[in-house]
Formats: structure tokens, C-alpha cells, sequence
């Protein structure tokens, strides 16, 4: 228990002297977690929407892959993007490895499914009434599938949280990909790791502590999107 | 629900989307990391090095490093793990350098042709640790194998690390010279790094070989106190060496020639010299480039 005081005392300091690593380091574990977690909307979001209104041989398999996909451990996900991301791998001669690139294409691949779960859920819990009206109310196919999106964003926003926290929190294959290279790969997960096994736990738990606030930042900020209009 | 009430709050959306958005896409050094250089400029100024946990853990490569980076205006991406991986990666031409310490299994790469111009760069030891109360009464012996073969013949508990690292390839090497097979509930293997496997053999109260720096950093948090050391087969021998560019595509020769030149140039080893001495009071690794593995025979 003293421990986890001095890390308290510990992270307090070392957030308000300023100390130019830690928030260097914080900073990229939320910009590398929030551009995946963008990239992965950007393809999640039509292709859930595809999945729940399109009918088509082999959508429940698809379906199948896509909730499997949604608890893809991300040492796997790591171990495979680094094997590509080889100079001797299919996609080497991009020499991605060890960048904060590679870090953003592993985390789009554990929270793509994420997002393409939870929207498929989201947009077909609206009743199928509701598409048949306004079908019959005269929208066309896109305006009808924009009101569905507009419907189903609250729980939508689930999926961004969903999203967003599986890969802030993961360390796995940001290990892998990204290397942990100070200055460059290193992300608040990885960090704790790091200072975990060099013994420095104080450092560890305010690492850890910074990396709480920062979702619960994140994730406060969100709910306030979703349960706003009902505050 | 009336359209005036729903429009407010996607507005909202929007508006904290646009604010993340320019504010992630809008801050230039992020936008240089995340599309570095092109491949082809990348190509001679990155230099990947292969390394094990202890030389990143002891804090020596932070200090290297950028010595390094700002001597060549390269830059260096130090990739820690195991021994065993570090070698393995730069077999297949994934790293351009490396700096590991398993001489024996260093000097099979060489003779394979993976790994070329092998040469020492420092050493420090292995110290065998254990409780206090040392119930295999194994303090103070003068042969490590020895002291193995007795913490085997009384199933005293024991840590290794279990994972092709350095300090796991001598600890079989060890083993074998005890001429036991170690095998049984007293033998645990922990598969983590040297720091983890510290905590698992003070919580248990188990024997283990630790690199004497590892030990040192973690005085403050282990009560395990050296109990055999100093046999010359306890020496932790660092090599530095370069990767054949056969392995693979793609790999930095000159830089991983100017990283082995720069660890054993004489600047550097004067820094390895004093390392550690500030902290611990006593320095953590001997430099020894130019001699050869015959010296420590």
C-alpha cells in the first residue's frame, strides 16, 4: 500500500514538474490510440452498417469472424503485423517496423472488429419497422441508412469507448510492432512494462495512473457525448 | 423527441471530433513520426540494433545511444530482448547490429556465416543468489557447478529464467557441467525478464543466477544476498557483431559496422568504464575491447 502512495505522490510529480518524457509519452499513447481508433470508424462503421442490411450467403460466418475478431488477443495480432512488417515480410520494403505507424496498423486490427461488432449491433437493434417507414415515406437507400446511423449513434458511441480503450490499454503488440524505443515507440503501456522490470514501481504505477486518467478523460469526454442530451 | 433536441447534441459530436482531429493532425512532430523519411533515406540513417534486456535495463544504452546518434547523425532503434531472439532476428537480416552475451552460441552464428566481425566489448558476472538461510548451504563455494549440484540434491528451490536469454543459455551450460539435468517441482522457470525473475525468486524464497547489475538495481526491492561468485565461469562476456548482409533484404551495413566501430572505440569504453559508479558505487561492466575470448579462459 505504501507503494501505490508513493506512486500517487510520484505521478503527481511527475506530471506537474513538466517532465518532458512523461508527457511526450502520454501524448503518443493517445495520438497513435486515437488515430487507430479513427481509421478503424472510418472502415468499422460502413462495414457493421453493410453487415446488419445486407442479406448475402455466408453473413453468418462473416458475422462469426467479425465476434471472434472483437476478442483477438493482441499478442497474436502483434506477433502476425510484425512478421509482415519484416524487412523480409510481404509489406518489409515499406521499412515500417519500430514506428509509431506500425503501432497504428496492429491497434486498427484489434479495434476494427470492435467497431464493426458493435455498430452491426447498434444499427440492427432498430426495429425493422423503422426502415420500412421510411422506405414508404419516400427516402432513398442512402437517407434511409443515414437515419439509421443517426438512430443507432448512441449506441455507436459504445463503440468508439470499446474501441478506443482496447487499444490504449494494450501492450502486447505495441511491444512487438512499435519496440519500445524511447523517444519514438514508447506509449504509456509499454513504459510501465519497462519500468516494471527495471524494479522502478513507483515509476510503473504513476505511468499507470496517468494512463487511467487519460481514459477516464477520454471516456468522460464521450458519455458526455452520448448522455448529453439526456442530462 | 423533437429535431431541435436531436440536432443539439450531434453538433456537440462534431464539434469534439473537429477539436481531436486538428488537434492529432495538426501537431507537426507528430506528423514527422508518423511518416518518417522515405524508405531509401531511412535506409542509411536508421540503424536497428539487436539487444539483450540487461543492457537496456542497467540504463547503459541510454547513455550510448545518443553519444552515438549525435556523433553520426544516425539513429538508433534499439530493439531488447532476449539473447536468443536478438540473434535469431539478426540472422534473418532484421537487425543491422548486435549486441548480446552468449558466447558460445555467438560463436555458432559466426561460424555459420550469419553474424561476421565478432568482437568483445565488456563483461561483468553472474553471481549465484538465494536466502539467507541458504538451505542448500551453498555459501561460499568456490565452484558454481558445485554449489548447482547441491541446490539439486537438496530440491532447493530455483528460478531460471526459462527463456533462451544470455543468462538462461549459461545457466544450462552450468547445469551440464554439474551434470544434472534439472528437471522437477524445485526447478522454476519463469520465462520473464532478468527483473520479473528476481521477484519470483524473492517471493519464494528461491535460489537464482542473476547479472550482478540487475542485482544491484534491485537491492532495494530483493533480500536475496550473493552467495557464490566469482568463479571464472560466471563471467557475462558483451560482444558486438555485425549482421551478414546475405540474411535478408534491406540491411544497414555501414551502420551496423559504425555502431560495433563506435561501441569498442576508446571514447566509449571509458564511458562503460565509469558507468554505474555514480549510483551504485561500483561500476557495472569492464571494458575489454581488443582482447579475445582466450584471455578469459
Amino acid at each position: 500500500m505504501e507503494l501505490i502512495g508513493q506512486g500517487i505522490v510520484q505521478a503527481l510529480r511527475l506530471l506537474l514538474s513538466g517532465d518532458a518524457e512523461v508527457w511526450r509519452i502520454a501524448w503518443l499513447s493517445l495520438a497513435i490510440s486515437a488515430t487507430a481508433t479513427l481509421i478503424s470508424l472510418a472502415v468499422g462503421i460502413p462495414l457493421g452498417t453493410l453487415l446488419a442490411l445486407a442479406r448475402f450467403p455466408g453473413r453468418g460466418f462473416a458475422i462469426s469472424l467479425v465476434n471472434t475478431g472483437m476478442g483477438l488477443p493482441p499478442v497474436v495480432v502483434g506477433l502476425f503485423v510484425t512478421i509482415v512488417l519484416w524487412r523480409s515480410g510481404a509489406l518489409g520494403f515499406l521499412e515500417l517496423l519500430y514506428t509509431p505507424t506500425a503501432m497504428v496498423l496492429a491497434q486498427f486490427v484489434i479495434a476494427a472488429p470492435v467497431v464493426v461488432g458493435l455498430t452491426l449491433a447498434a444499427v440492427q437493434q432498430i426495429p425493422g419497422q423503422f426502415r420500412l417507414q421510411l422506405l414508404a415515406l419516400g427516402a432513398s437507400r442512402p437517407q434511409m441508412v443515414w437515419s439509421l446511423l443517426k438512430e443507432a449513434r448512441l449506441p455507436m458511441l459504445a463503440a468508439v469507448m470499446a474501441g478506443f480503450g482496447a487499444v490504449i490499454s494494450e501492450v502486447g503488440a505495441s511491444l512487438m510492432v512499435g519496440g519500445n524505443i524511447k523517444g519514438s515507440t514508447r506509449v504509456l503501456t509499454t513504459a510501465t512494462v519497462l519500468e516494471t522490470s527495471k524494479g522502478n514501481f513507483d515509476v510503473a504505477i504513476a505511468l499507470s495512473l496517468i494512463l487511467l486518467a487519460l481514459m477516464f478523460l477520454v471516456n468522460w469526454a464521450l458519455t458526455w457525448i452520448q448522455q448529453g442530451r439526456r442530462a | 423527441m423533437g429535431r431541435a433536441l436531436k440536432g443539439r447534441p450531434r453538433l456537440k459530436l462534431w464539434v469534439v471530433l473537429l477539436v481531436i482531429l486538428s488537434a492529432l493532425w495538426l501537431s507537426a512532430p507528430w506528423l514527422s513520426v508518423l511518416w518518417p523519411a522515405p524508405p531509401a533515406a531511412a535506409q542509411s540513417n536508421t540503424v536497428i540494433l539487436s539487444t539483450t534486456t540487461s543492457t537496456q535495463d542497467s540504463g547503459l544504452l541510454d547513455l550510448l545511444v545518443p553519444m552515438f546518434e549525435k556523433k553520426t547523425g544516425m539513429t538508433v532503434k534499439t530493439i531488447s530482448v532476449g539473447t536468443g531472439q536478438a540473434l535469431t532476428l539478426a540472422a534473418r537480416g532484421e537487425a543491422d547490429v548486435a549486441l548480446v552475451h552468449a558466447p558460445s552460441v555467438e560463436r555458432k552464428y559466426v561460424e555459420e556465416g550469419k553474424m561476421r566481425n565478432r568482437r568483445l566489448v565488456m563483461y561483468n558476472d553472474f553471481v549465484v543468489i538465494g536466502p539467507e538461510d541458504d538451505p542448500a548451504k551453498i555459501k561460499g563455494m568456490p565452484r558454481v557447478a558445485d554449489a548447482l549440484k547441491r541446490i539439486a540434491d537438496t530440491q532447493s528451490r530455483f528460478v531460471s529464467r526459462g527463456d533462451k536469454s544470455g543468462t538462461h543459455v549459461l545457466e544450462l551450460g552450468l547445469w551440464k557441467q554439474a551434470g544434472i539435468e534439472p528437471k522437477g517441482a524445485w526447478y522454476i522457470e519463469s520465462g520473464q525478464g532478468m527483473g520479473q525473475t528476481l521477484g519470483i525468486a524473492n517471493g519464494r524464497l528461491a535460489y537464482t543466477i542473476t547479472d550482478r547489475g540487475t542485482w544491484l538495481a534491485f537491492q532495494k526491492r530483493i533480500s536475496l544476498p550473493i552467495l557464490v561468485e566469482k568463479d571464472k565461469l560466471l563471467l557475462n562476456i558483451y560482444s558486438v557483431m555485425e549482421i551478414n548482409p546475405a540474411n535478408g533484404p534491406r540491411v544497414n551495413v555501414a551502420g551496423g559496422k559504425a555502431f560495433a566501430d563506435f561501441m569498442v572505440a576508446p571514447e566509449t569504453q571509458a564511458v562503460i568504464k565509469v558507468f554505474g559508479l555514480d549510483k551504485y558505487g561500483q561500476p557495472l561492466f569492464v571494458p575489454i575491447a581488443g582482447k579475445s575470448d582466450s584471455d578469459f579462459q
